[in-house]
């Protein structure tokens, strides 16, 4: 396995290969399958992100709570009218993500990526970015192994657990996969995956994970969108050749050390942030029937 | 950290959610509870403590350890349906909030009435990711994970019980994986768990239902 940024660039450059063939390789080895094999794992997360990505747009979905109700539906439909601000593809993006939440909140079925709480985000980057570039079905996949590699090297080092590390650290995480992975399909360097993914995180250094009524609903599906598109435009900005001033595996350390230092309120618990809010105590005492 | 992970432990697993603890650990505990009852069960009463009292509604948590009881797999989208299915099945059910003491925060104990008046308990606990431990079986402290087949005793403390299941086992090619004996407080009976790398053949579990002082054996599927 490739346990850091810096040894998955000295791979890429010795072999001259993308980020997503350097991995494929590797995964071939460590999981002794054939490269079919493979993308056929793959293939079927794939097929379950793009599901969830659309599904709560065209049924009505509600979670378990009632917390989450057509919020997917309601970006969707004033974004099908033309006069959204931040234009079609991010509302499209938004969509996505907010859809694979209610999905996974009404306990539909959904791909963890890193998380479950995370797992709008890298469904709503890559089918945005593909649908744009008109990316085939097979550099999607390649996309999602770029994102198992930059995932796999937070877990390594640090953690994707927003119970250990907070929001930073699990749609921080997913956002910077979905960065790294929205270069390579939009032809990026190696480089420009690992600057993008590494500027994802600065933006989001310091989130604390604050579920309402410890439920993964509240903030959690706002998060997922508003993380779409922190990668989407962190890959905007590499594109364009912005480095990243703070390499990628110091700011993984970054991220997991201001994590560490976050008191336990703040990591899951509900006992802080958005979760010790008055109407946050409201909401939980209606779901639960009790403090 | 410090653990490597493979591309599908970052992107995967495929599952229902909102939760691997509370939908797939859930699910799994039903199923190994429901495996360990065995047929014939008319009622299920879960008892819920910690997280899982406080929460379960909001999680699903419920419908999640219904559905296994049923047994569902942990990525059928049909587990919030399980109160509906059940209905259907004529299987009763209730969920009580209660306090089991110094236990794993995910914890739940189910009592199975059987048609025939038995009843049966089990105890186990969601303890992260899609993970769960089995704790208690007809009141006899118990341990497994429900990730391989698992035989489970009842039996006399008596010397030699377990040289002689273990070489049922190793004649037959049955590789053991981790086994624990656990002796109880009152009389002088004890429990066995085995947990085995292979399916562990009929003939087998035949053999070691024979053996002096076993009282029960059972086999528990991986879940
Ligand atoms: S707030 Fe917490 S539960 Fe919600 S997405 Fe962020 S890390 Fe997950």
């Amino acid at each position: 396995m490739i346990t850091s940024g810096h040894e998955l660039l000295e791979l890429c450059e010795k072999e001259n290969k993308s980020i997503s063939e350097v991995v494929i390789e590797d995964q071939i080895k460590a999981l002794g399958l054939t490269r079919e094999e493979l993308f056929e794992k793959m293939r079927v997360n794939l097929n379950v992100m793009k599901r969830a990505a659309k599904l709560a747009v065209e049924e009505d979905i509600k979670s378990v709570s009632g917390l989450l109700d057509g919020d997917a539906k309601r970006i969707n439909e004033r974004n099908l009218k033309g006069d959204t601000i931040c234009g079609d593809r991010i509302n499209r993006a938004m969509t996505r993500a907010l859809s694979c939440l209610e999905v996974n909140s009404s306990m539909g079925r959904i791909v963890a990526a890193p998380t479950a709480g995370s797992c709008g985000i890298l469904p709503a980057v890559l089918i945005t970015v593909a649908e744009t570039n008109n990316s085939s079905e097979e550099n999607m996949i390649k996309a999602l192994f770029t994102a198992s590699a930059v995932g796999g090297i937070i877990a390594h080092n640090a953690t994707v657990s927003g119970a250990e590390g907070g929001c930073q650290a699990e749609c921080g995480s997913a956002s910077a996969m979905a960065a790294a992975a929205a270069v390579e399909l939009s032809h990026g360097s190696p480089e420009m995956s690992l600057d993008a993914a590494a500027i994802t995180l600065k933006c989001v250094l310091g989130l604390v994970c604050d579920p309402v009524a410890g439920l993964v609903e509240s903030p959690c599906a706002k998060r997922n969108a508003m993380g779409a598109v922190n990668a989407m435009a962190a890959a905007d900005m590499a594109l364009s050749g912005i480095k990243s001033i703070i390499p990628f595996d110091e700011m993984v350390m970054a991220m997991y050390k201001v994590g560490r230092s976050m008191p336990c309120e703040l990591k899951e618990t509900a006992l802080g942030g958005t979760a010790a809010t008055p109407t946050a105590i409201e909401i939980s005492k209606k779901i639960f029937g009790k403090d | 950290m410090n653990k490597n992970y493979s591309a599908f432990d970052i992107i995967g697993p495929v599952m229902i959610g909102p939760s691997s603890s509370h939908t797939a650990g859930a699910v799994r505990l039903g199923k190994a509870a429901a495996a360990i009852a065995g047929s014939d069960v008319e009622k299920v009463t879960f008892f819920l403590h910690g997280s899982f009292a406080k929460t379960y509604k909001g999680h699903g948590t419920d419908k999640a350890l219904l559905a296994g009881v049923l047994g569902m797999e942990t990525y059928d989208e049909n587990i919030k349906y399980s109160f509906r299915i059940a209905d259907e099945a004529n299987l009763k059910y209730e969920f009580v909030e209660t306090d089991l003491g110094d236990v794993h925060p995910n914890t739940v104990k189910f009592l199975f009435k059987k048609k025939n008046g038995d009843e049966l308990s089990v105890t186990g606990s969601s303890i992260g990711g899609g993970s769960i431990l089995i704790t208690e079986v007809e009141g006899e402290e118990v341990e497994f994970t429900g990730d391989f087949p698992t035989i489970i005793t009842s039996h006399y403390d008596r010397p030699g019980i377990i040289t002689q299941v273990t070489s049922i086992l190793s004649g037959m090619g049955v590789n053991i994986a981790f086994m624990k004996v656990f002796r109880t407080t009152r009389g002088d009976k004890a429990s066995m768990v085995v947990e085995t790398d292979s399916p562990v053949p009929k003939e087998a579990l035949d053999l070691i239902s024979k053996i002096d002082n076993i009282i029960k054996v059972k086999i528990i599927n991986p879940v």
